[in-house]
């Protein structure tokens, strides 16, 4: 049985970089009257449009949008739970490619972000700081000489950076190593977190690594740190995959089996089932047990399993909670019936 | 830092309002007899330093200087230097490097002064206000060029 192909594109999910400013001599938005939220929200939105990157670009004021449709834009990762809960003197701007993403007056004026598939921490860098460059040219950021780029939670004053890449680790959960490698990253100035953020649970075996200080060091020196920790956990990853496979195949082999059956005969599914489901599928692919071209599919249905997005394929504005577990599990019986073609070993022969 | 209710009066936290995590960790649960009477208020924002302690957070720019003794424990805490050294604004930098030539300059040109160098010092006099009228013809310069012919006059 081959050991896995294009193992770190297929472990590395995503590649994040925000950055977090706020326009001088204004009151941060947590203290900001409705009437100055409206003028910051206006003044940074025009600066925004003008972006080369923002040539096709959708402009959401906060009280427009729809809770499923916030809930919608969590779910992609383009909007924070914080920010979903504003109201008017807030929006959000998103390009096209939904590559860049800036909500303004959440915690910060702006907090915006790029986000590319795979590694490719360097790369959102650049492109963070070629629109931080641009913005700048037409925006007054609140700089301190001392304290640098200055935030209104001192956890991000300096760089206002957050790095962090989202990484598909089924191989460190089932070998039990996981909780190992969370305390060691811990202790190294790096946070991990599930699949939404801060308080979330790391469903479907996703886990976030970010940087946590963001004051003393350079930008690039924080993402050196963090890439240099990633390769070690892609490294562990990787090994307790191949020790799976040459050491117990037999109970591997049975795990993704009993997903794919479990995801194509069941009529009730919770997200959180689905997702722990779909990650062993995922793995599946990954050790050739599934042909590569349903990677696709299974990725897609990691997005289209979440509860808003069901509710809006459904095109049904309420749905109880029920009623999406029936439809999650008609969605995935569909797709992996159409789909899937197993390459498991009992279904060769 | 987890108490349970037993153990939070045992440590004498009565507040029945609760306790704010950065109270904890700064050290400054104040009990009520200790509250001062006129606390610092941020005069650009209104923010207090109670509201700081309750909430960790800051109400603008100017809250950072106002705050920074009991800031500087904390940032000291969530990061390993207390000086930013990253990127920053182009603007900003720019400001900065005029500064500390200007500074140079000045120094170079007390010390010409103190030695009796009156040739080099006037070279010095001669620079230094190079410099100020350079920077001042660029910024009012700038300031006239219409928007779209911006980008012609990058170099400046």
């Amino acid at each position: 049985m081959p050991v896995m192909s294009n193992a770190n594109t297929a472990i590395v999910i995503s590649s994040r970089v925000r950055f977090a400013r706020n326009l001088k001599e204004r009151p941060f938005p947590g203290v900001a009257k409705k009437p100055v939220l409206i003028s910051v929200m206006e003044e940074i939105k025009t600066a925004i449009l003008g972006l080369s990157e923002m040539e096709i670009a959708a402009v959401k004021k906060l009280e427009e949008l729809t809770l499923l449709e916030k809930q919608i834009l969590v779910e992609r990762h383009l909007m924070s739970c914080e920010h979903a809960a504003k109201g008017a003197g807030s929006a959000l701007v998103l390009n096209q490619p939904e590559t860049l993403s800036v909500m303004i007056n959440e915690e910060d004026h702006l907090r915006m972000q790029a986000i590319l598939p795979g590694l490719q921490l360097q790369r959102v860098l650049a492109m963070m700081h070629a629109v931080d460059d641009q913005l700048e040219e037409k925006l007054d950021f609140a700089f301190h000489p001392t304290l640098g780029y200055l935030t209104a939670c001192p956890t991000n004053v300096g760089t206002g950076m957050r790095a962090s890449v989202m990484l598909h680790l089924p191989g460190l959960v089932i070998s039990e190593q996981i909780n190992k490698i969370i305390n060691s990253v811990s202790k190294m100035g790096l946070a991990v977190r599930g699949l939404y953020g801060e308080g979330s649970d790391a469903k479907g075996n996703l886990f976030q690594i970010s940087n946590q200080t963001t004051l003393g060091e350079k930008e690039e020196k924080i993402l050196q740190r963090l890439s240099e920790v990633i390769d070690q956990i892609l490294e562990h990853e990787q090994n307790a995959r191949t020790v799976f496979l040459q050491q117990q195949s037999e109970t591997l082999l049975d795990q993704v089996g009993r997903a794919y059956g479990i995801l194509s005969q069941a009529h009730i599914m919770t997200t959180k089932e689905a997702l722990n489901l779909l990650s062993l599928l995922k793995l599946g692919v990954d050790l050739h047990l599934f042909p590569e071209q349903d990677r696709e599919v299974i990725d897609q249905l990691f997005v289209e399993t979440q509860p808003a997005h069901l509710q809006r394929g459904a095109e049904q504005p309420k749905m109880s909670a029920r009623e999406r577990d029936a439809l999650r599990a008609t969605l995935i019986r569909g797709k992996l019936v159409e789909i899937l073609t197993p390459l498991l070993p009992h279904s060769k022969s | 830092m987890n108490f349970c209710e037993v153990c939070a009066q045992k440590k004498g936290i009565n507040d029945p309002a609760g306790f704010a995590l950065a109270e904890l960790l700064l050290g400054l649960g104040l009990t009520q007899d200790e509250v001062p009477v006129t606390e610092l208020t941020c005069s650009a924002c209104g923010f207090t330093q109670s509201q700081f302690k309750k909430t960790g957070r800051l109400g603008c720019g100017a809250c950072y200087d106002l705050f920074i003794e009991e800031l500087a424990p904390m940032l000291r805490n969530m990061h390993p230097c207390l000086v930013h050294v990253g990127k920053m604004p182009r603007r900003f930098a720019q400001e900065q490097k005029k500064q500390e030539s200007t500074k140079l300059l000045q120094e170079q040109l007390q010390k010409a002064i103190a030695a009796e160098e009156y040739e080099k010092a006037a070279q010095l006099r001669d620079e230094l206000r190079a410099t100020q009228e350079r920077e001042y013809t660029k910024t009012e310069f700038r300031k006239n060029i219409p928007l779209a012919k911006q980008k012609e006059f990058e170099y400046l």
